[in-house]
């Protein structure tokens, strides 16, 4: 890699269509291998990535959405905010106001509505982030409470403290909203596969997903062993570029297993994954 | 007194629809009138909140009784506080459900689920 000081570097967004393919193995090897990275971990139901980071935290806040709250004196029952609530989030029971939070997709309308002057927002918390450094890795992660429905207000948190240097996002899995979120601001998807026609299948998902939202992307084969690879033929058929390959191996997972960056620990990764990166920028620039 | 009965169609021999919050119509049932009208579902295609959008329609509709094969918590959360009882509707028609509550056939609906939500 060049020193290219002052440019903007690539955002990386590393996806596959079922968790337990190996999203944070490359996000976390991807993001040690390189000069200086940061690294984000928008799994926030079940983020891991700090468990290999161990970051010194420097920064850590509340993650809040705005939710309407009555004052039941000042509501003549009008209804005008029921009708007006595209989510169906409140019920008006004679004079009285239900409002549901779950439901509530903290639009505001239905304090813009009111004629009385009868609703506001209150902060609610619904999950926390914080930053860290471990060595040249910034590690930006967040966890969502228990009992929220979306994790979609700690993401777009999250994705406001990314900077211009690379960056790797750690999406979630499947193709929810939540992916989708996650990758909006990915100049380049790369999706990993396990090598079992459940894996091509999990691959075909996501790789609809992306293409669907317009981004390039390219594939990284995971758990590689001799003989016939689903996820390599589908990669084949689809013309889409293969970037990587993970050998099934047993060093590799023992390291995973304990919380070990398989990069920092061992020359040998730090080649493969080095080289997943190097093409992976080969791929972006093209 | 009016009570409401979830319908798959716009008419008296119709089923009684499995769904609350998504049922295509209403029947409602006037007690003191024996007069019987249908309500057009406007949440039956809402992408979420269905069952709450419903129970609003039932309240604004001065509904006392609701009879249904099951409703969802939410729904059932609208409903309460606006003292609307719940029957648990039977394998009969809309008709034969209203002639069924009123020969006080029907017992109440005891549990609520916990809804469909699919997420996002």
């Amino acid at each position: 890699m060049q020193d290219t000081t002052m440019a903007i570097e690539p955002t990386f967004a590393i996806l596959s269509g079922k968790g337990g393919t190996g999203k944070t193995l490359l996000s976390v090897n991807l993001a040690s291998v390189a000069k200086e990275a940061t690294y984000i971990d928008c799994d926030v139901e079940e983020p891991n990535g700090n468990l290999f980071f161990n970051p010194t935290k420097e920064f850590e806040k509340l993650v809040t959405v705005k939710k309407p709250v009555v004052d039941d004196a000042l509501c003549d029952g009008c209804h005008k905010c029921v009708d007006f609530c595209a989510f169906n989030a409140l019920a008006l029971i004679g004079n009285r106001l239900m409002i549901f939070d779950d439901i509530c997709h903290s639009c505001g309308g239905c304090i813009y509505v009111c004629p009385q002057k009868a609703l506001t927002e209150q902060d609610r918390a619904v999950g926390e982030m914080s930053i860290g450094r471990s060595g040249a890795v910034r590690s930006i992660s967040g966890s969502m409470n228990i009992g929220e429905n979306s994790g979609v207000p700690i993401i777009e948190e999250l994705l406001k403290h990314k900077s211009s240097g690379l960056t790797i996002i750690d999406a979630p899995p499947g193709s929810s909203c939540l992916v989708t979120e996650s990758v909006r601001l990915a100049d380049f998807c790369i999706l990993i596969a396990e090598p079992t026609t459940f894996g091509a299948h999990n691959l075909a998902m996501v790789q609809e997903l992306v293409s669907l939202l317009g981004k390039p992307h390219a594939v990284v084969l995971n758990k590689t062993l001799e003989g016939k690879n689903p996820s390599e033929e589908f990669c084949i058929k689809n013309n889409i570029p293969i970037i990587g390959r993970i050998p099934f191996d047993k060093k590799l997972g023992s390291l995973n297993s304990v919380g070990k960056i398989a990069a920092r620990e061992d020359k040998h990764y730090h080649e493969v994954f080095s080289s997943i990166l190097e093409k992976a920028l080969e791929e972006v620039r093209k | 007194m009016i009570i409401a009965i979830p319908s798959d169609k716009e008419s008296l021999d119709s089923a009684v629809c499995v769904s609350f919050g998504r049922a295509p119509f209403y029947c409602l049932y006037n007690t003191e009138t024996e007069q019987s009208t249908f309500l057009v579902n406007s949440a039956a295609d809402s992408p979420g909140g269905a069952g709450i959008k419903a129970a609003q329609l039932l309240v604004d509709n001065k509904v006392s009784i609701l009879v249904t094969i099951r409703c969802g918590e939410n729904a059932a959360k609208v409903l309460q506080p606006a003292k609307i009882e719940l029957f648990k509707a039977l394998n009969l028609s809309v008709a034969d459900s209203i002639s069924a509550h009123v020969q006080n056939k029907l017992e109440p609906l005891k549990e609520v689920h916990a809804g469909y939500h699919n997420g996002h």
